[in-house]
Formats: C-alpha cells, structure tokens, sequence
C-alpha cells in the first residue's frame, strides 16, 4: 500500500524524521491560511502517487504540479489551478490522476542532495539501508552509471540498527561535526518507522543539507506490507481508493485479487500461480489479457458471480477465458456459480471455460446441460486457442 | 526413497480445530497418511475425528506420539510464534500452509532459526506429497492442502511456488505416466523457509528421483541462483516453468513475492538464466509435462 506524501510527511513528524514545515489543503482557503503561517519561499505540490509530478502537465493546459511561490496569495491561486485537475505525469498513463490535496511547505534551500531508503531485502533476509551521495535523481541510473556512490548496509533482524553501522554510513556519506549526529538521529528515527510501522520501503529522495547546516528529508515514499496492516489499523486507515483502478477497489471488497491490464481476454482462475500462467498463454497463442484475477482456493458462487460483473465492467473484454483446477474445490460448485453468473449478467461475449481436477464430470455435466452458450475446453493450450479464435472470428 | 517425507512419517498439525486445519487434516487422514497428533492450546485431552489426540504444545504431542513434522495452519498473526513452537519441540520439519503472514515476522523467525536443526517449508505454500503406492496414489505422506488423487508415485521430482500451477503440472505428468518421488511448494511469499535450490540439492542427491521439474514465478532471484549451481553441479535433467512473463512490473500478482521491482526479478531473466543452465524450459503452462519428457531425452 502506497501513501500520500503529506501523510508521509505526517507519519516522520510522529517518529521524529526532521522535514521542512508543511500542511495539506484541499481548498485554495486552506492553502492560503497554511502559506501564511510558513511566510515566503513556499512549495505548492500536488498530492497524487505518482513521480514526476513537476514536469507534468494538468488537462486543464496548467503546466507543473509542483511550484515555487512566495505569498499565501499566489499559493491560493496555484492550488486553485490543481484541486480538482486531473495531472499528467511519465508515471500516470495518459488518463492522469485526479488532485484532490495539495501540500504547501517551506521551500528550504539546498546545499546538497543525498538519498536514504530502507528496504525489505529478501536475499539476506534482512531490513537493507541504502545510502548516496547522488540523490534528487533517479536512483536505479546512479546503480547503474556510478554503483560506487551508493552503500548498503544489512541491519540483524533480531539485534536491530547498530551505532556503528549508523557511523559507517554517515561517514560513507561524508558527514562529519553536528550534520552527522543529526544524520544518525534522522537514520535511527527512521529505522524504527520502517520496522514499527511494518514497512517494505521507506525512501527519501532527496536527503538535503541546508546552507544553514540542517538535514531535512524533502520527500518520502512508502510502501507498506499488505499483510501486516491488521495490525496498523491507523496506517490502513490512510489508503487513499481514489488512486487505484477503481475495478481493483470492487474486486478487493469481494476478496478477489484482480490486476486490471490493456488486453481484451479476460481471465478467470483459481491460484495466483496458474492465474499468472493462465496470462502467459493467452499472450503466447496470439492475445491479450485483459486482467489477472484470481478468485482464491475455496471459492463461492457469489464470488464467482461478482468477478464476471467486474470483468465486464471493463469495455475492452471481448471474450472470457475461465480456466479452474479443482484440486479440493469442486468443479461443480464453480459450474453452477458460471452458470448462476452468466444469467444474472447477461453475457453476450464468448466464453471459454476449461475445468479440471475434483469432480470434473459432474462440473461440465451442468456447463453442458445449462443453456448457457460457452466454449468448453480440455487443456489450457486448447482453452487459450479457442479464446483467441473467438475474437478472431 | 524420496526427500523430506516418506510414507512412515509421523505428522501433527498446528491449527487442527480450525475449519482450514480440519478440513485438510481429514483429507491427509484419507490419504492415508499417519497423522498422529493436532495442536490446539486449549483444547488438549480432545480428539480429532475420533482417533487423532489434540494436545495444548507441540513439545506434549512430540513427546506423546513421537512426531517428525509439523503443518502449520494458524492465522496469520499467531502463525510465527506456532512455527518457534515446533522449532522449540525439535520438529526435523516444519511446513507453514498460512498465508498473509507479516514479512517482519517471517524475518524474525528465519533469525530465530538460526542454528536449529528444524527445516522450514513455506509459508503461504501447499505443502509437500510424497505419493503412495495404492490407488490414486494412496498411502502417501500428504502435508498441507494439494489434491492427493492427482499424484502417482514414481521418479520425478517437482519443486514450485505456486498451489494450482503444481497441481496443473503434477496432472501432466500423472497423465502422461511419469510418477513423482516428491512434490514440494516452496510457497509464494518473499521470505520463506526454503528454496528452489535447497530442494533442487536434495532432489539431486535422492536416488529415486531421476529427473526435477522446477516451477518459478517473477520476483526475487531463488530459480537463478537454483540454475547457476544446477548447471554445475545437478547429474539430473530438469524442465522449467516460470509465470508471469505477461505481468506488469511493479504489481504483485497474487503471491506477495511475485513482483518485478527496480527491473529485477523478471521472467526474462529466469527463463535466460534457465536455459543457460541447460535446462528445458516450457513454452507455455500446458508444455510442463511434455518438456520433462524431453529434458529426459
């Protein structure tokens, strides 16, 4: 789960990462009286999760949803253009993404820009930090141009962030006097955001120093592990569902993982596994998913009926292709559920359905004896062929 | 033989008063697998379908019956502390069925086991079959949640992150004659107890598997560091399979390690990788069985 960067913002006020003063607004009001208290040099950004949001451009022609303003007027007046625009960045496709906040925060002066992020590394099994003395820029291209200006450091999982380490990178870093006492302040405060909060990443890009000898975060992004929120509850509580495909909200509130794609099968199955493999071979007979979606290992009729209505929600979908192993879920119960789904929808694209596995003649015995008008197939290369001809035809 | 579990191994199960636990306990029962003991706290002194004994801590059911491995089948939030349980009993094995579990926790727990002659499998996995000789391959030793009629017992080893996908494969092979030493799922989270390599290491040196079927998904690099020692180091044939070449980077689909990040972990990779290593990597998901037969030439 992804958040807003005024949340996380927010989120290093409580845990003591030092960030430049700020407010989220979500009216050209708000944005004034927030201005107003910072006085002058004030950044207006546009709170969407995406990059790149200083080069874009909003639909409604303003260009940039990040500026430089110095009156609580003129940042009124630039919230303004942003609430309620839907912005373009190289991250948002071309369908941009709705503004709803903006942040108004000291715009700090820089001295220099590093990087920082925390990291669930599954190699070493281990939270990693991961240090620069490049930053502002595009990370994976400092790896790849100059790997020696970046520096890892492994944390114990059971011992947690040494002061050592914590010195090793700040003199990695070149920090020396107060900057690295407030480096290793900055570092230990984050670390336990990281791990308290249940993180797989934290990044700051920029770290800055100030010309006055501060060490400020300037931005944050994170990404928290879906499987801890239960016990975060006020971390849950700041999915923002407007920032998601809205078929992927519907599908998650019926426990249904579905990934919306640009192709025009759709693709129905039980497993992650085989769903990601259902995807490929749509692809290598000629086509194109439309989705992944994976409907769980146990099932019911209702979930079956609700994933084909959010499957034809999607204007794209020409054809469906159902593929079910049954290894303990019975393929009957799944037959009745697309026959059930089918009357209630209306279909009127083709359907191929392959079953396999836990009483599979019992599960086609119902497709076939059902007026239902489906493709049935045997394999899953003869279950993606048929797909792809249907459209074809 | 066959690796891990043999059809005399004494199992428990963690979670066996559960609807999940219960559920797939019993079908192990019918399998015909020795099921010897369930673990609820709480409940001890009850029975399991009438025959099983529950007890309160593994350390009593390990005492009481003498088994070897545990299934795990606790809800996420309890499911690191059920796995030190069964690390602290002196379990040789312990497969974590549960998904959904914290990663931190699972990284704790990997620590913790530091040192400790227990083997993890899993979590978020199916579990192992080692199939038996009977009739759909009953009399196994049947852990976790896999269909037990789709194996036949014979001389393949399969090894996979995924659920359906293996059972997809193990049906191939089954239909096409080609029976299996052992099935493991490794399972599909980022932090697990075992890899492809591990069991690929173990497949290699059990003497009733002639050939390795090895089943891979995008996200982290476990099916090329398998690879790299394989193409040294295997005297077996291997055919592979690795989902989510059509997957989007930067999604997690489905399984909370399938996921290509920072350009790494993606199915192009693998499959190069793969195929650099000698190994007969399959077209497509329905091409599993077919590329086995013509790994073994």
């Amino acid at each position: 789960m992804n958040i807003h960067e005024y949340q996380a913002k927010e989120l290093f006020e409580k845990f003591g990462v030092p960030t430049p003063k700020g407010r989220v607004a979500g009216t050209p009001e708000e944005a004034k009286a927030a201005a107003a208290e910072i006085g002058s040099n004030i950044v207006v950004k546009a709170q969407v999760h995406a990059g790149g949001r200083g080069k874009g451009t909003f639909k409604n022609g303003f260009q940039g949803g990040v500026h430089l303003v110095q009156t609580a007027d003129e940042a009124a007046d630039i919230a303004g253009k942003m609430i309620g625009q839907v912005l373009v960045t190289h991250q948002t496709g071309e369908e941009g993404k709705l503004v709803n906040k903006i942040m108004v925060a000291d715009a700090v002066d820089i001295e220099k820009e590093y990087y920082l992020a925390i990291l669930m590394d599954r190699e070493s099994r281990s939270p990693v930090i991961v240090a620069s003395t490049e930053g502002g820029v595009n990370i994976e291209e400092v790896a790849a141009e100059t790997p020696e200006r970046i520096f890892h450091q492994a944390v114990h999982p059971l011992l947690g962030l040494q002061a050592y380490e914590v010195r090793k990178l700040s003199a990695k870093l070149g920090f020396g006097g107060d900057q690295a006492k407030q480096f290793g302040k900055l570092l230990s405060a984050l670390y336990r955001l990281f791990i308290e909060c249940d993180c797989s990443m934290v990044e700051i890009n920029p770290l800055v120093t100030t010309p006055d000898g501060r060490v400020l975060a300037l931005d944050a992004k994170f990404d928290f592990d879906d499987n801890a929120l239960y016990r975060h509850p006020e971390i849950a509580a700041l999915h923002d569902p407007t920032e998601e495909d809205p078929r992927e909200v519907e599908a998650a509130k019926y426990h249904l993982n579905y990934i919306g794609l640009d192709g025009n099968i759709a693709c129905l199955v039980n497993g992650a596994g085989l769903a990601m493999a259902t995807m490929d071979i749509i692809k290598h007979c000629g086509g194109e998913p439309a989705n992944f979606l994976d409907v769980g290992g146990g099932a019911t009729q209702e979930q079956v009926t609700n994933a084909f209505k959010i499957i034809l929600g999607d204007p794209k979908v020409k054809a469906i292709l159902v593929n079910i192993f049954g290894g303990i879920m019975d393929c009957d119960v799944i037959a009745k559920g697309i026959v059930a789904a089918c009357k209630e929808v209306d279909l009127n694209i083709p359907l191929v359905v392959r079953l396999e596995g836990n009483n599979v003649e019992a599960g086609k015995r119902t497709l076939a004896e059902s007026d239902v008008a489906l493709i049935s197939a045997d394999t899953l290369a003869d279950a993606a062929e048929k797909a792809v001809a249907a459209i074809a035809a | 033989m066959s690796i891990l579990v043999d059809e005399n191994t004494k199992i428990l199960v963690q979670g066996i008063t559960g609807s999940f636990g219960g559920r797939h306990a019993q079908l192990s029962l019918d399998y015909g697998t020795k099921l010897v003991a369930g673990v609820t706290p709480g409940k001890g002194g009850q029975k399991f379908a009438d025959q099983v004994p529950i007890f309160d801590t593994v350390a009593e059911a390990v005492a009481e019956t003498g088994a070897t491995v545990s299934a795990i089948f606790v809800p996420p939030p309890f499911a690191g502390d059920a796995i030190l349980e069964a690390v602290d009993a002196g379990c040789d094995l312990v497969v974590a069925i549960t998904e959904g579990i914290p990663v931190i926790d699972m990284m704790r727990v990997r620590a913790a086991m530091q040192g400790k002659k227990t083997r993890l499998i899993g979590p978020n996995c199916p579990g192992i079959v080692t199939p038996g000789l009977g009739k759909d391959s009953h009399g196994g030793c049947r852990i976790g949640i896999a269909p037990g009629y789709i194996h036949k017992r014979g001389k393949v080893g399969v090894v996979s992150r995924s659920g359906t996908l293996t059972y997809e494969a193990v049906w191939q092979l089954t239909n096409l004659g080609l029976g299996q030493s052992t099935c493991v799922g490794i399972g599909g989270d980022p932090i697990n107890g075992t890899t492809h390599l591990d069991v690929l290491k173990m497949f290699n040196d059990d003497p009733e598997t002639e050939a390795i079927i090895m089943i891979g998904e995008i996200g982290g690099s476990n099916e090329e560091a398998a690879a790299a020692w394989a193409k040294k180091n295997c005297k077996k044939p291997i055919a592979a399979f690795i989902a989510g070449a059509t997957a989007p980077p930067g999604r997690r689909m489905g399984h909370a390690g399938a996921i290509v990040s920072g350009g790494k972990g993606t199915a192009a990779a693998k499959i190069e990788a793969l195929r650099d290593a000698g190994i007969e990597v399959a077209k497509n998901p329905s091409d599993m069985g077919q590329a086995l037969v013509r790994a073994m030439g």
